[in-house]
């Protein structure tokens, strides 16, 4: 147990230097960054001393080991377009993107759950094959498209909600939260639908395929044997051995939705960091690309090798086999 | 590939190496497949409108009112026109037209074509390097199959469209951010190829392994035949079926992945609009109450998704391949 653990974050420590090279050959390689600081007129020898002042003498391991430094103590450079550093320009656009990934993430399980317990019950009713006919929308319509219609039909047709922004927002610190005002959670229920959709869509398959699997098994079988009525089976033994793969995967899920939530944002103008991230593609702010991509695989990681190692923890079955190399 | 397969190529895996040199297109044809594509009228319908949609953007210029790439066909006076069957339309625009006097239903021809040009190529670019690395890595074995699989891990962490998006950034920062069209699609060809071909390389290693210790594999390598020649001619054919089930559903995927890319506006120029640029220009329009503008060109791409994917769900049942 304790070597797969450390393997494991070996691996992931791995993941996040390969994940560094990237981001600091971007950094360093596409576009010259004194280019993007000095103005036309800026004399040749002005540029080798601003050359000079941020270290682009130096050797390349050097200036990778620096940047790595840095990194690591969240000081990603100075943005193009903001000329602010971009560490806090991410810091102060994190609270949005997290509010929204995790309502989101919540919404899809919630949902997904009810509905793919739902479906695998009664799988011959009406209701069963409407919801796996929603699923086969969630899946192939893109998430924008979603987005654009939810804003015709609310915010354009009916004008119930919000179609951008955040609402009011209250202050704790560093932290926003729109969770506190009518207007934060108004403003949070479209992209929250738009981005949870997908994965709602997958729980539901998630949890329908695997209710049908228990059901068909012995101990199932034997519990209707005992007279244990119907309701306990379903949720006390079929429903709860279900959870464990749903929880892994909506775990497993959380850094693509943090990720997927770069197009939700730029629909609905969330002031999020994957909005950030859309406007420095557009923009071509490598430095804010650079980082927003360390920050993300950060989270991908971690979440990677808390759900793996939590996995172990949770399915004893899994331990005789996570020592064979895989 | 399977084209340059000469019928009397020896292969003794092959017991008819007969009239059609595509082994594995006749596997995909063969009489069970066949049936139960005839048996689902949900899968007819949708291969229907999926050759609708090809033969719409193969036989665009034909179809089309105006060339909606050529700005001098454009006319400001033409432009919010409503949909020909409302009050206020005009024709010749059926699907009306949008604030530069683009006809809708032209330029969603023609963003048909781009959409499928860059899905095709996209999904051929990945499928090359995906089935090139997966033979790589499951037929050597060893540090290369480390190696290769290890990245392929690392890249499966992350979604494509993450991926596309830098690999788009870095581009223009490289080509400076005046590219033109073509290289704007070039770009976004080499994002989506680089984006999805792990799935190919991870398929292809798994048929691969099970495939190198069979007899057939052993007799080619007895007479003296070199690895390109056993695992293109040989070894491949035989991991094909799979292929392309992840082919037809990454060809949706790219589809939707070009789409997203230019509705962010890291894809196709206005000039040039994709069907996903179409639908970021007409979502400007949206609050003025000109909805048709972003919803012909968002229905268009919606029903070929979908019925791309009916395709590829279909067909992966029919053929029930190895997946995962």
């Amino acid at each position: 147990m304790l070597a797969f653990t450390l393997r494991r974050a070996i691996q992931a420590i791995g993941v996040m230097i390969a994940v560094g090279i990237i981001s600091f050959s971007m950094f360093r390689f596409a576009g010259d960054p004194v280019n993007q600081i000095v103005s036309i007129d800026t004399s040749a020898a002005e540029r080798a001393a601003i050359r000079k002042s941020l270290g682009l003498d130096d050797p390349v391991p050097v200036q990778f080991a620096r940047y790595f430094a840095n990194a690591a103590q969240f000081k990603f450079g100075v943005s193009y377009q903001f000329r602010l550093p971009v560490a806090d320009l991410l810091k102060e656009r994190m609270p949005a993107t997290l509010e929204l990934a995790t309502c989101a993430t919540i919404l899809a399980m919630v949902v997904g759950i009810l509905m793919g317990v739902y479906s695998a019950l009664k799988r011959d009713t009406l209701l069963a094959k409407i919801f796996q006919a929603v699923s086969l929308i969630g899946i192939s319509l893109p998430t924008f498209l979603i987005g654009i219609l939810l804003i015709y039909l609310f915010a354009v047709v009916l004008g119930w909600l919000p179609s951008f922004g955040r609402g009011d927002v209250v202050r704790f610190g560093w932290w926003t939260t729109g969770l506190l005002t009518v207007s934060g959670l108004k403003a949070l229920i479209m992209p929250s639908i738009t981005l949870g959709l997908f994965q709602m869509t997958l729980i539901m398959r998630l949890v329908r395929a695997e209710m049908l699997e228990v059901l068909r098994t012995d101990y199932i079988r034997f519990a209707r044997a005992r007279g244990l009525t119907t309701r306990a089976i379903h949720f006390g033994h079929a429903l709860k051995n279900t959870l464990v793969p749903v929880i892994t995967v909506a775990g497993l899920q959380f850094g693509s939705v943090i990720a997927f939530a770069i197009i939700t944002e730029t629909v609905f103008q969330w002031p999020g960091m994957g909005l950030l991230f859309v406007q420095a593609v557009q923009n071509v702010d490598i430095p804010i690309m650079a980082a927003y991509l360390l920050m993300v695989s950060l989270i991908f990681v971690t979440i990677n090798l808390v759900v793996d190692i939590l996995y172990t923890v949770v399915d004893p079955r899994l331990r005789s086999t996570i020592d064979r190399p895989a | 590939m399977s084209d340059t397969a000469v019928p009397h190529q020896a292969n003794p895996n092959a017991s008819h190496a007969g009239a059609t040199p595509d082994r594995w297109l006749r596997r995909a044809l063969a009489s069970d497949v066949f049936y139960s594509f005839r048996r689902s009228r949900l899968t007819m319908a949708a291969a229907a409108v999926t050759l609708l949609f090809f033969l719409l953007a193969i036989l665009a210029p034909l179809l089309a009112v105006q060339n909606p790439f050529d700005p001098a066909q454009l006319q400001l006076m033409n432009s919010r026109i409503a949909p020909l069957w409302t009050a206020d339309g005009q024709s010749p625009f059926l699907l009306g037209t949008d604030e530069q006097g683009r006809d809708v239903f032209s330029a969603i021809l023609y963003g048909l074509r781009l959409s499928l040009v860059v899905g095709v190529l996209g999904v051929l670019f990945s499928g090359t390097l995906g089935i090139m690395l997966g033979l790589i890595a499951g037929y050597f074995g060893g540090a290369v199959d480390g190696l290769i699989m290890r990245i392929a891990d690392v890249q499966l962490t992350f979604p494509a469209i993450l991926i596309a998006l830098l690999i788009n950034g870095v581009a223009k920062s490289m080509f400076g951010n005046r590219m033109d069209a073509m290289s704007t699609l070039a770009v976004l060809v080499f994002a989506i190829g680089l984006s999805f071909w792990v799935q190919y390389a991870r398929t292809v290693r798994g048929s691969v392994m099970v495939e190198k210790s069979k007899d057939y594999v052993a007799a080619a390598q007895l007479i003296g035949l070199p690895a390109p020649v056993i695992m293109l001619r040989h070894v491949l054919p035989n991991a094909m079926g799979p292929i392309l089930v992840i082919a037809t559903i990454n060809l949706a995927l790219a589809i939707i992945t070009e789409a997203t890319l230019s509705f962010l506006g890291a894809g196709m120029p206005d000039t040039m609009p994709s069907l996903g640029t179409l639908i970021r220009i007409g979502n400007n329009y949206l609050f003025a109450g000109e909805w048709w503008i972003v919803a012909f060109p968002g229905f268009a791409l919606a029903a070929l998704i979908l019925s791309i994917n009916l395709l590829g769900d279909w067909l992966r049942d029919a053929l029930n391949p190895k997946l995962r």
